[in-house]
């Protein structure tokens, strides 16, 4: 068991995501850095799906009931047990009694938990990930607060790996100015030629408004980058609004101002998206604080595919050292 | 959903069509085609004296094929919507969908598009495309068929709860000095509220997108272009609406599951829900989304007597929704819509 001391900013159950129910609105939710949660997972000798606790921007305090083996991964929170620092992205053995202490993020803005066994919360729609909007899944749908406490699920002990850490070659740094990839696509046809460079030319500084659901963007105004026309039947009158369509995760949505859609985003609507963001640069944008600056890059889909490619590449690799 | 060609020399080669079919053919509600005539005797102001007009065939545009990052396929089926559109994009997402693949984690239709998230280590987007490309071509939407459920969606109009919200955003508003429903009915060109209600709720509506949060249905009315109602939506979102509300914008209506933002024109509250988190309500025991694509709402008028007798029903965990499971000819549609609407209507009578 778990016992919450102090919750930190924003900390909530996640795994891989929940899947299949897009088409009745449900968005997959999630860990938001899926690369930081794999290898948490991996470091305690977890497969990639179990449930880990994403912590945002402020960890928490917590106080473990039961002996249990630890890593923390993502974003740097200067992780201590009993106020004595440990080290991240590394197997740590934790007394009954002990309490690990995360702070604020120094660098990054998540930093995920794993426990051997996985946090024990019930699957809802296949998945413990929390979706805060509705209410599901977690530990019982929300944020954790003081008080509430998470049960470990039961394996064989693995204190035998406390140690074992990943190679500094494959920890990611979260550098400002960041170049986010982008496949350009679903609505573009909708920018002129012009707001299509603009677009991709301007810097983007991140908004207060970013958060699992989207990352809402400073820049120019969106507006002018896209073609007039008159309005097809059924799409709303404004120049950035189509017919309803339906959103990836990581697709830019043009509402007002660009906003990146996250894992517990809506699943469509009637602004025009005009890009997505390609799936290892999730997780990058997943570390971007608010107030940085970024840019996006437009690359074609082998680009996109070589980088996931990598990115599962290099996740084997983390698994194969640390086993 | 189940779906499937009426003949069999559609060209799908799916070998799992026959027992779809048969399984089907046992849950279908058979349609009376006869005593269409009398039930809308006197309410042809609600056709605009249109009842024998059909659905136009809209000529579909080649679809745009886009990648969506290195795991989505966006096909924007056509940049206007209409039934055709919508029809196409569900047919080629049922079709999809039975077809049971471990290489696709996420099949949506959405209004006139849809959007596929695929295993790009099983899968590459390419193969994908090239697939969907020639499922777009063998399939013709007017011989397919599929499962539909008809829903009696009792709406009360002028509600008291969406009239507070919506007079709290006035400032927000394109008209400031009227109502939601009396700025609707003049832009239609509606002589009041009450015509515009009747047309509104005269016609049955199609579940064309469930989306945005989890079970919100945009629903599409099932009438010709030049009755359906076009509304633009809010000149700035509100930042409150009820749940349950049952709002208007651009050509679809719209019932929000929880209380949020919106910016839709308001129009009345309905007492049942769309989303049963919990799964209390008898027919949430599958899903704790009540609409799925390619539903059916028939939205009726009721008083305020009868919405707090089902809000009663509903909150004691015990309301059951008046449905029936009809086979959905969008041929027959688009032939007669309104006599084929009240067929489909009368199966829940």
């Amino acid at each position: 068991m778990i016992r919450v001391i102090d919750p930190g900013i924003s900390t909530t159950v996640q795994d891989t995501g929940r899947f299949g129910h897009y088409h009745i609105g449900m968005p997959p939710s999630g860990a938001m850095d899926q690369f930081s949660h794999t290898v948490a997972n991996y470091l305690v000798g977890n497969d990639e799906d179990a449930a880990t606790l994403e912590m945002t921007y402020g960890g928490p305090d917590l106080a473990f009931e039961r002996d249990a083996l630890v890593a923390v991964t993502g974003a740097d929170m200067s992780p201590a047990v009993n106020d004595e620092p440990i080290q991240a992205w590394t197997a740590v053995a934790v007394e009954a009694g002990d309490v690990l202490s995360l702070d604020f993020a120094t660098e990054g803005a998540r930093s995920y938990l794993a426990v051997a066994g996985g946090v024990d919360v019930p699957s809802i729609m296949g998945s413990k990930s929390t979706y805060t909007l509705i209410g599901i899944g977690g530990y019982e749908g929300h944020q954790l607060e003081e008080g509430d406490e998470l049960a470990i699920a039961d394996v064989p002990d693995r204190s035998d790996r406390a140690g074992t850490s990943v190679d500094a070659s494959h920890r990611p740094d979260y550098g400002e100015g960041d170049r986010i990839r982008v496949v350009m696509g679903l609505c573009e046809y909708r920018l002129t030629d012009e707001g299509r460079e603009e677009f991709l030319g301007a810097t983007w500084k991140i908004s207060d408004e970013a958060d699992r659901v989207g990352y809402r963007l400073e820049g120019p105004d969106v507006e002018p980058m896209f073609e007039g026309r008159e309005q097809p039947f059924g799409a709303g009158t404004d120049v950035t609004n189509v017919v309803d369509v339906g959103y990836p995760v990581g697709s830019i949505q043009m509402a007002g101002q660009p906003i990146v859609l996250m894992r517990d985003a809506v699943t469509g609507g009637g602004y025009a998206t005009v890009g997505t963001v390609i799936s290892p640069d999730r997780d990058r944008l997943s570390q971007s604080r608010t107030h940085s600056e970024i840019g996006f890059e437009a690359v074609d889909v082998e680009t996109a595919l070589d980088a996931r490619a990598e990115r599962d590449d290099r996740l084997e690799a983390i698994r194969t050292d640390v086993r | 959903m189940i779906v499937s060609s009426e003949s069999d020399d559609s060209g799908l080669g799916n070998p799992g069509r026959m027992a779809r079919l048969g399984l089907r053919s046992k849950r279908i509600e058979r349609i009376n085609p006869g005593s269409v005539c009398d039930i809308y005797n006197g309410c042809e102001s609600v056709f605009h004296g249109m009842t024998n007009s059909r659905i136009e065939r809209q000529e579909l545009p080649s679809p745009r094929y886009t990648y969506g990052g290195d795991d989505y396929v966006f096909v924007e089926v056509a940049e206007a919507m209409s039934f055709d559109a919508n029809f196409t994009a569900q047919a080629i997402t049922q079709e999809i969908r039975s077809r049971d693949r471990d290489d696709l984690i996420e099949v949506a239709p959405a209004n006139a598009s849809y959007l596929i998230q695929f295993d790009p280590e099983r899968l590459h987007p390419d193969d994908l495309i090239e697939e969907l490309k020639e499922l777009g071509e063998e399939i013709d939407i007017s011989e397919y068929r599929w499962e539909a459920r008809v829903f009696d969606f009792p709406i009360l109009y002028q509600d008291p709860w969406t009239h507070e919200t919506l007079m709290q955003f006035r400032d927000r508003h394109q008209d400031p000095d009227a109502t939601d429903l009396e700025y609707s009915a003049q832009i239609n060109g509606f002589e009041g509220v009450q015509a515009f209600i009747d047309a509104h709720s005269g016609a049955p509506h199609m579940v064309t997108m469930v989306g945005f949060v989890p079970g919100l249905p945009w629903c599409f009315q099932m009438v010709p272009r030049e009755e359906q109602i076009e509304v633009p939506k809010y000149r700035q979102p509100r930042t409150d609406t009820p749940g349950r509300a049952v709002g208007f914008g651009g050509a679809f209506t719209a019932i929000y599951p929880v209380r949020g933002a919106g910016g839709y024109q308001l129009y009345g509250r309905t007492p049942l829900e769309v989303l049963d988190v919990d799964q209390n309500l008898p027919d949430f025991q599958e899903s704790m989304v009540l609409p799925n694509p390619g539903d059916i709402l028939d939205f009726r008028q009721i008083d305020r007597e009868e919405y707090d007798a089902i809000r009663e029903e509903i909150e004691a965990g015990t309301y059951e929704y008046t449905y029936e499971t009809v086979e959905f000819r969008p041929d027959e549609f688009f032939r007669r819509p309104h006599e084929y609407n009240r067929e489909l209507v009368e199966a829940i009578e």
